[in-house]
């Protein structure tokens, strides 16, 4: 046969050069790439900062004295002429979701203060961005106040000081006065600390409801939070709540934040509200492992290991603990954190630091609760939990707070009851819980059948705020690891190194393991045999 | 224990010979890797194992289909010819006769280097184990273009079940074969020859002509 020409040797010293340089260049190449994809995206997308073409404190109309906090909304609406009309319809003023027909402004109920009672309940109310509830005008200071201000402080002064009437009053009047027109006029885009004002105390206090969201994000390290750290991005909240007529994007009970997956590369119209409108689906370096994962993980999986990193937040509300007096009186109890464990006006809580989130399939959109479900107490109710199906092209694996209540129920109806608690005739103040359903249900139109219990409630808030640097992002075994993994709940996917494969495992170890075992006698009966044949 | 003479005989060029290391490095370093990945230790680190896992299956791949191609390309492709001639006799010599010191049935030869079994084994290994290795390794570092590919009906589960059942079968398939390298007229004939390429054997008076078609 004619000899071949092809040099064999040549080729094999290029395979192993080959192997080399394979090996070696998933790290090298990785190391020298400047910045991942999914970050020089990002910084495309950063804007210069836009300076304002109007002075405020240059214009007539803000140039008075302001009695009340309607008369301030006027002057603004004299040149923003559309601003009340936009904002009364978005959420943040009907407190109502046009998807599902929930909301803290209709009939849902929460595991924390349970319901806002159609807005009458006092203390909720004071996050609603009104001066007077929802009857009078907008609160416009509430988000575009520069500084903060308590002008219903300031407007009850001048009227009690005014009414004294002497000299020396109406000088302290004036001063008030210049005070609400200067806090007026100093108004522009909206600040952290303005959205943070409601969102960072949901629930009542610093970081109840929100794992995610508190006041150390005013002032947060890189490390606690990525894009709004001052020592990092610097972002203020809008720069991914972005806005269209007062519509600010985020998610709220049935309305998803965004379910399109869409980056700006493919929509410069879209929201920055997902991570991959500004990263892409696929972030990371060419040949990262992590980019065939974006989609069935969600990027927040990964990249927000824990939440509360810094303050607490609260896990567990038992109502059915509250109404002890101590000698008579109301009394609290501290613990770990320096936070409450009881209180006579609420009951048990327990609260939790750098908490792992659980995880669930999750489409964005999230189940609602109301006072008109009949529910099953015999076991835990879900009061908002993730929707989602796994594998579905809509639903990643998402990580999630879940706050644990006991709460009342209407032992007959089967349906939640909502007492009126914060107001000076309600359950803080009389510990009277059957007054407090009847007018509390009352707010909503409702009655109750008088006997009331308590069934465990959970509930479940998407986490996505307090981002970590990559670097921190986790390993490959919190979810690739056979045992007591984050994901061991997961269904629907194959995990590998988590989920084994059925009979196989012990057939192939009993393959592997004959196949020794043959060899191995094999071997005994001829050495044996050898030794007898000498 | 033969009244034959003995010869050496060069059967492995040094080609062969390197690609055949080569191979049994990258093949471990995939089983060890694999495992890992799999979840039943914990060795390099799982991104770690990940990243040598793929990087030594496209390095294989390379490497195999070389192999492939020279084994095609230089006839050598002749010795492994399958045939069902004295395989019944080398099973029984396997399974008896090596323990009373009978002969092998059929010699290592110049010409022919594989007895019938190997021939069956060897071809098995090389055209069904292999391949299916190979192509559920590529379709599970392919898993996101499925779709794309026309391949959405595919499961992760199926793919690792048989990338799996796989590597067990390769595992037992090493097993089996390194401890048959001992079965030289010296437990160290057969190693040597694919280390050095020479090894003694029996001069092949006559090879039948079976053999060498
Ligand atoms: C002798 C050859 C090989 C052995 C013994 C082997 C073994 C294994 C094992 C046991 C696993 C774990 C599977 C699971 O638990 O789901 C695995 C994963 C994997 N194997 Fe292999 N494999 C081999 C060759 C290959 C080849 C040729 C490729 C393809 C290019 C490949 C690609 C993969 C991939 C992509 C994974 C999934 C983990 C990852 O993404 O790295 N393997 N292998």
């Amino acid at each position: 046969m004619k000899k071949m020409r092809v040099n064999f040797k040549f080729c094999l010293w290029l395979v192993l050069a080959a192997v080399f340089v394979l090996g070696l260049s998933n790290e090298s190449s990785a190391n020298e790439a400047p910045v991942a994809p999914g970050i020089a995206l990002a910084k495309q997308a950063k804007p210069e900062e836009k300076g304002s073409t109007v002075d405020h404190s240059k214009l007539k109309q803000l140039d008075k004295n302001f009695k009340s906090g309607d008369e301030i909304t006027k002057a603004c609406l004299e040149c923003h002429t559309e601003a009340d009309h936009q904002f009364k319809k978005t959420y943040h003023w009907t407190w109502k979701d046009p998807k599902s027909e929930g909301g803290k402004g209709a009939d849902s109920v929460n595991n924390f203060c349970i319901s806002a009672n159609n807005m009458e309940d006092p203390l909720c109310i004071k996050c609603h961005p009104g001066w007077n509830g929802k009857k009078g005008e907008v609160n416009c200071l509430s988000c575009h106040g520069q500084e903060k201000f308590d002008f219903a402080e300031a407007f009850k002064d001048i009227q009690d000081v005014s009414a004294v009437g002497d000299k020396e009053s109406i000088e302290i009047v004036k001063g008030i006065q210049d005070d609400v027109k200067k806090a007026a006029q100093d108004v522009g885009a909206v600040r952290r600390r303005n959205c943070g004002d409601c969102h960072f105390k949901g629930g009542g206090g610093d970081g109840v409801k929100h794992g995610d969201l508190d006041t150390s994000l005013l002032k947060p390290s890189r490390e606690l939070d990525v894009h709004m750290g001052i020592d990092g991005e610097n972002f203020d909240c809008t720069r991914c709540h972005t806005t269209t007529s007062h519509n600010i994007a985020g998610r709220f009970y049935g309305t998803p934040a965004e379910g399109r997956h869409k980056s700006l590369m493919d929509d410069d119209q879209i929201s920055r509200i997902s991570c991959e409108s500004c990263h892409s689906a696929t972030p990371h370096k060419p040949g990262v492992k992590a980019n065939d994962h974006t989609d069935k993980v969600a990027c927040q999986s990964c990249h927000i290991p824990t939440f509360a990193r810094e303050l607490p937040t609260k896990m567990y509300w038992d109502w059915s603990a509250s109404g002890k007096l101590k000698d008579g009186k109301y009394y609290s109890e501290d613990g770990p954190y320096g936070k409450h464990t009881y209180d006579t006006k609420k009951g048990d809580f327990v609260w939790g630091k750098d908490v792992v989130p659980e995880y669930y399939w999750y489409n964005g959109t999230m189940t609602d609760t109301t006072v008109n479900d009949i529910i099953d107490p015999s076991k835990p109710v879900k009061l908002r939990w993730p929707i989602g199906t796994p594998n579905a092209k809509d639903s990643r694996i998402f990580p999630f707070k879940v706050h644990v209540g006991k709460q009342p129920y209407d032992l007959k109806g089967k349906n939640f009851l909502a007492p009126l608690v914060s107001g000076p005739k309600d359950y803080w103040k009389t510990l009277d819980w059957e007054d407090a359903f009847t007018r509390g249900m009352a707010t909503l139109g409702k009655t109750w059948s008088g006997e009331y219990g308590f069934v465990d409630t959970k509930y479940a808030f998407p986490t996505t705020h307090m981002v970590v640097p990559g670097e921190n992002a986790l390993s490959c075994t919190e979810c690739h690891t056979p045992a007591n993994g984050r994901l061991a709940n997961i269904e629907g996917v194959y995990i590998p190194g988590r989920d084994r494969l059925g009979y196989l495992g012990y057939l192939g170890w009993f393959i592997i393991l004959a196949s020794l075992a043959g060899v191995l006698i094999h071997a005994a009966i001829r050495i044996a045999s050898s030794k007898r044949r000498d | 224990m033969s009244e034959h003479k003995m010869i050496n005989v060069y059967f492995f060029s040094r080609f062969e010979r390197l690609a055949h290391w080569l191979q049994m490095l990258l093949i471990f370093t995939l089983i060890l890797t694999g495992f890992e990945v799999h979840g039943t230790y914990a060795l390099f680190g799982y991104n770690a194992a990940v990243k040598i896992h793929n990087s030594a299956a496209i390095a294989w791949i390379v490497m195999f289909w070389l192999f492939l191609f020279w084994v095609l390309t230089t006839g050598e492709w002749k010795h492994y010819i399958p045939t069902t001639k004295k395989v019944f006799e080398v099973v029984m010599y396997y399974s008896y006769g090596i323990f009373i010191g009978q002969a092998h049935p059929v010699k290592k030869c110049k010409d022919a280097k594989h007895n019938p079994l190997q021939r069956i084994v060897y071809l098995v290994v090389a055209t069904i184990i292999l391949p299916i290795q190979i192509s559920t390794g590529l379709l599970y570092l392919l898993y996101n273009s499925w779709e794309g590919l026309g391949l959405g009906f595919l499961s992760l589960r199926m793919i690792a079940f048989l990338h799996v059942a796989g590597a067990v079968i390769i595992i037992s398939f090493a097993i089996v074969h390194v401890y048959m390298t001992t079965t030289g007229h010296t437990p160290m004939a057969h190693i040597m020859a694919m280390i050095t390429g020479w090894e003694e054997v029996e001069e092949c008076a006559e090879i039948e002509e079976w053999e060498t078609k």
